[in-house]
């Protein structure tokens, strides 16, 4: 195998509700796990999955909080979080339990071009 | 001809939606075309909705097609490496007999040509492949 290739997983789905959501995290730890460099980018409702003091428990879903936490520890150290997504919701960077960059519309152009891959999930 | 084939691609193709999104056509028709075309298709990963796909016991209306028996004969006469997220079918409740027998289920409904599998196999199948090609979401 060649040098590995840098991906970026942009996830857009939001928590937790949807399972979606989990499966992206997943397929992040399992990259990582491999080896292989990863970044994500918190898109559209994506970056719900982020929000602090979610209470998936009252809705009987698993949080998604320790999968989050965990990233920096799988070696998922670039997280990109859309500035656009978060203020259309009304939310602000300090309210993400992840230090997730904010980036606008013109710095995702070029932060999609710095990657090999790109997956949505 | 040398030079043409230089231009031979290895595919890792991955589908996230189930059998009713037209993404799930969308992705056969390209996998079709890229044989069609002298590429390869390394590896075909099936995850989220579309591990229903591998489920043997869907049934269609007879006057409409059938896209999981049409998956299954082209990854069949190609010979293709098809691989459907295990946790994720699990899920979903499409199991082969190794697994129904595991969970102790009363009933399997996946086999050839499907494998389940892990997520690293779609991780290794992008790492490897000239082009990596995700349809659906």
């Amino acid at each position: 195998m060649a040098a590995d290739l840098k991906s970026l997983l942009v996830i857009s789905r939001h928590p937790p509700a949807a399972q979606a959501a989990r499966e992206a995290l997943d397929l992040a730890l399992a990259a990582a796990a491999f080896g292989v460099p990863v970044s994500l980018l918190f898109l559209d409702s994506g970056v719900m999955q982020l929000l602090k003091g979610q209470e998936s428990a009252l809705i009987k879903q698993k949080s998604l909080t320790a999968n989050l936490k965990a990233l920096p520890i799988f070696g998922v150290e670039d997280l990109f979080v859309c500035q656009h997504s978060l203020s259309e919701r009304g939310l602000q960077s300090n309210q993400l339990l992840l230090p997730a960059k904010p980036v606008e519309g013109a710095e995702i152009a070029a932060l999609l071009e710095q990657y090999d891959q790109v997956v949505t999930l | 001809m040398f030079e043409s084939r230089l231009n031979v691609m290895k595919f890792a193709i991955a589908l996230l939606a189930g059998p009713q999104d037209p993404a799930a056509r969308s992705a056969l028709s390209f996998a079709q075309a890229a044989l069609d075309g002298g590429h390869q298709i390394s590896r075909l990963f099936f995850y989220r909705d579309a591990v229903h796909l591998a489920s043997d016991l869907a049934v269609q209306p007879q006057d409409e097609s059938d896209i999981a028996r049409e998956w299954r004969e082209f990854i069949s006469s190609n010979e293709l490496d098809a691989v459907v997220c295990i946790a994720a079918a699990l899920r979903r409740g499409v199991l082969n007999e190794a697994e129904a027998s595991r969970w102790e289920r009363p009933v399997a409904n996946s086999g050839q040509p499907w494998v389940l599998s892990g997520l690293g196999q779609w991780v290794d199948a992008m790492q490897s492949a000239d082009r990596a090609v995700t349809f659906g979401s």
